[in-house]
């Protein structure tokens, strides 16, 4: 499976000789810290291009003068960045467990209830399988398949490799590497990602899925995505996997970027589910991401779904920048918490051209002492006329110990746009509850059941086969908490 | 004996609802409970569905050798009691498919009975619909979402159909219902009687006891059962109404 891995370690093998200062760095364990060293490491690692090193190293002299942004409804110590490791190295090649008997028992359970088999378990829990994975070789297929039409699909350090031009051209159109700190932490160091590249006309015959991708190399914990789509394409792009991923990194700071061309379409869905931290609020993974994209073009279309049950903190707004006229920018979420977790999402629509429209369905269960906010803006810039924005923001707490907040704002400088807001906060029906169990159904089958049918206008959202997993994960996110 | 209440009183909210009650119902008997609004008919059948708002200040219950205290609400289910309410509720986005699918799985997996696949489940499904004069696309709704009275009725029914209770309580299924779909819910109910399950039925019309005969009949006022014969009580009732009872 591992082969990109390898050519990775290899590469890098040839590169020693080159570049002397890497001996002096320890091969396996990468320093801690960030300073101008740590990205040339990465960046000799990746064997990239000189252009691409000087764009880190620009990213991270902005970093150094920006402070984090103010945590509006999160509360988390301040982060250390000089104790975190910045290049991930190839997991553990030494550490991986030999077989599923190493692995977390609770996490095998977990895949179990997913109906995951075997051999997927093997490699989603980076147990060293000897086995060819068959999704290896359907990506394969697939590759060849998406190359007959122009499409471009590959990790993002082969595309700064082999397709420069359009790399240069918009790696951070979208979102500046000087945005903010994250997105400034991310360009310095990322390490991994995704790049698409539709060509014009050409509508990708299959959902794209990182999740082909990730069985052959790992991602790291700065992801970096770009995706492209050209005049009159169309790409669905599912993120990620359902399994369930443990990650002993601490913060995540992916950027994810999406630009769609005149009458161009993008769907891109999500399914995050790392490690939310255990009953306690102990560990867990703080997910700070940055997504955004841009209807650059006239009738263009982008339009986010995420679910979102994992990470111990969330913070994540994906937006569009709705530029070309009559473009339609869209956010369809459901956010989880439980436990001690805390998430603060939503989403961002600026109005730029003439009839833009933008549609935003936000779904936010809490549970346990969770606390889970939306946070939406949704702005009309002078040109935007006609322009119109549906939002819907539903809050289902169960129990009495969790919170919901809901925070919409809404900036207009053209008179004659159209908002429409909708919002509700419940608390789980008692009703309901009894009615199902009347039927014999368990009191945490019916707040699953319940809780899904709450969802359904996002998760229907979902390409299929995906849908009906998203839902099992949520039944999943669930438990423990009932009761 | 089937189901046994022995004096039982229940109290909500500082009110007594329900005073002294007793019932006794035997396998293959049809029951019905008549009597005035607010007379505590609902309450006796939430009570036997288990629902936790009240309090039980005194009696016992037992039901198939259970004691039914010792069982909770889907406990009671799986062991064959079903509740068609008076006032079914709208569950939005969940579809009642894979909602009575996973209903009627919990049950034989209770009973150590193999679990039914979907594709036997479906079939199952569609024949009880068209029995009950269900439209197949009423079976992709949400349940009972945006249904009328009637639809909701008709709704109960057909869940009763698919999961066959030995009990089945049927609280005020006729109100609601114009005289073709009560000929169609009752046509359902006497489908489904056989001498080993029981009925217990409350109305307060007896329109529907021309089509359901029952065994006994009981009449409840004010919390008790004040009197209880066969179905010439029901005449009495047609004719003089509630108030020699009270
Ligand atoms: N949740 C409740 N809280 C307070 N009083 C209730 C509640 N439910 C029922 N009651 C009262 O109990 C009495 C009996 O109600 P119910 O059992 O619904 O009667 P019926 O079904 O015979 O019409 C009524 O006076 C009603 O107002
Ligand atoms: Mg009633």
């Amino acid at each position: 499976m591992n082969s990109e891995t390898l050519n990775t370690l290899d590469t890098y093998s040839k590169n020693k000789y080159k570049y002397g200062f890497v001996t002096e760095i320890d091969n396996d364990k990468p320093q801690k810290g960030l300073n101008e060293d740590t990205i040339k490491f990465i960046s000799l690692k990746k064997n990239e291009p000189e252009w691409m090193l000087e764009w880190r190293l620009k990213a991270f002299s902005k970093w150094k003068k920006m402070k984090d942004p103010k945590w509006s409804n999160l509360s988390f110590p301040k982060i250390d960045y000089q104790d975190i490791y910045y290049y991930s190295a190839p997991k553990g090649f030494d550490k991986k467990p030999k077989d599923l008997s190493e692995v977390d028992p609770k996490l095998i359970e977990t895949y179990n209830k997913l109906g995951i088999p075997l051999e997927e378990q093997k490699v989603l829990a980076g147990v060293a399988v000897d086995v060819v994975f068959d999704s290896v070789s359907v990506a394969t297929t697939y590759k060849g398949e998406l190359e007959k039409l122009g499409i471009i699909f590959c990790s993002i350090g082969e595309a700064i490799q082999k397709h420069a031009d359009l790399i240069k051209k918009y790696l951070g159109s979208v979102i500046p590497p000087g945005d903010h700190s994250f997105s400034a932490l991310n360009s310095a160091v990322f390490t991994d990602g995704s790049f698409v590249y539709i060509p014009e006309g050409v509508k990708c015959p299959m959902e794209l899925s990182t999740y082909f991708r990730i069985n052959a190399e790992n991602t790291g914990q700065f992801e970096r995505t770009l995706i492209i789509a050209d005049k009159g394409s169309y790409v669905s792009y599912l993120e990620g996997c359902t399994a369930p991923k443990r990650d002993d990194n601490q913060l995540h700071a992916a950027n994810v970027e999406l630009i769609a061309l005149e009458d161009a379409e993008i769907k891109y869905s999500t399914v995050q589910n790392w490690y939310p931290g255990d009953e306690d609020g102990k560990g867990g993974i703080y997910n700070f991401v940055t997504k955004r994209g841009l209807c650059a073009g006239k009738n263009s279309k982008i339009s986010w779904t995420q679910v979102e049950t994992g990470s111990a903190i969330t913070w994540k707004y994906p937006s569009c920048i709705l530029k070309g006229d009559n473009s339609i920018g869209e956010f369809y979420s459901v956010a989880i918490t439980n436990n001690f977790q805390q998430a603060d999402t939503g989403t961002k629509m600026t109005h730029i051209g003439k009839n833009t429209k933008s549609k935003i369905i936000s779904k936010g269960i809490s549970l346990g002492k969770s606390q889970n906010t939306y946070r939406g803006e949704v702005s009309f810039l002078r040109k935007a006329e006609k322009a119109r924005n549906y939002t819907q923001c539903d809050s289902l707490l169960v129990g009495n110990q969790c919170g919901a907040h809901t925070v919409p704002y809404i900036e207009s400088k053209n008179n004659t746009a159209v908002i429409e807001h909708e919002a509700s906060t419940s608390k789980i029906n008692e009703d309901q509850l009894y009615y199902c169990r009347q039927r014999g159904l368990s009191h945490e089958e019916a707040v699953s059941l319940i809780v899904n049918g709450f969802c359904k206008q996002v998760l229907q959202e979902l390409p299929m086969e995906f849908a009906v997993e998203a839902q099992k994960l949520v039944s999943i996110s669930l438990e423990g908490s009932v009761g | 004996m089937f189901l046994e209440i022995k004096d039982l009183s229940v109290k909500i909210e500082n009110k007594n609802i329900l005073k002294s009650l007793n019932l006794n119902i035997n396998k293959g008997e049809v029951h019905a409970i008549m009597g005035p609004n607010g007379s505590g008919k609902s309450t006796l059948a939430n009570v036997l569905a288990g629902k936790e708002d009240y309090e039980i200040l005194n009696g016992k219950i037992n039901f198939k050798d259970n004691d039914l205290f010792d069982l909770n609400i889907e406990e009671r289910a799986q062991e064959g009691m079903f509740l068609a309410f008076q006032y079914p509720v709208e569950i939005p986005g969940v579809n009642i498919t894979p909602f009575l699918h996973s209903a009627i799985n919990s049950k034989r997996k209770r009973m150590n009975e193999d679990e039914i696949d979907n594709l036997s489940f479906a079939k199952l499904l569609k024949s009880r619909a068209s029995d009950l004069g269900i439209n197949i696309d009423m079976l992709k709704r949400s349940v009972n979402t945006g249904f009328s009275g009637g639809e909701k009725k008709r709704y109960e029914i057909l869940q009763m159909s698919i999961l066959n209770p030995d009990l089945a309580i049927l609280d005020e299924t006729d109100s609601g219902l114009d005289i073709d779909a009560l000929k169609i819910v009752t046509d359902g109910v006497n489908k489904l009687k056989t001498k080993n399950n029981s009925f217990l039925i409350i109305t307060h019309y007896q329109k529907l006891l021309d089509y359901i005969k029952p065994d006994y009949v009981h009449v409840m006022v004010n919390g008790s059962i004040v009197k209880s014969g066969g179905s010439e009580i029901a005449a009495e009732i047609e004719k003089d109404g509630f108030q020699k009872f009270q």
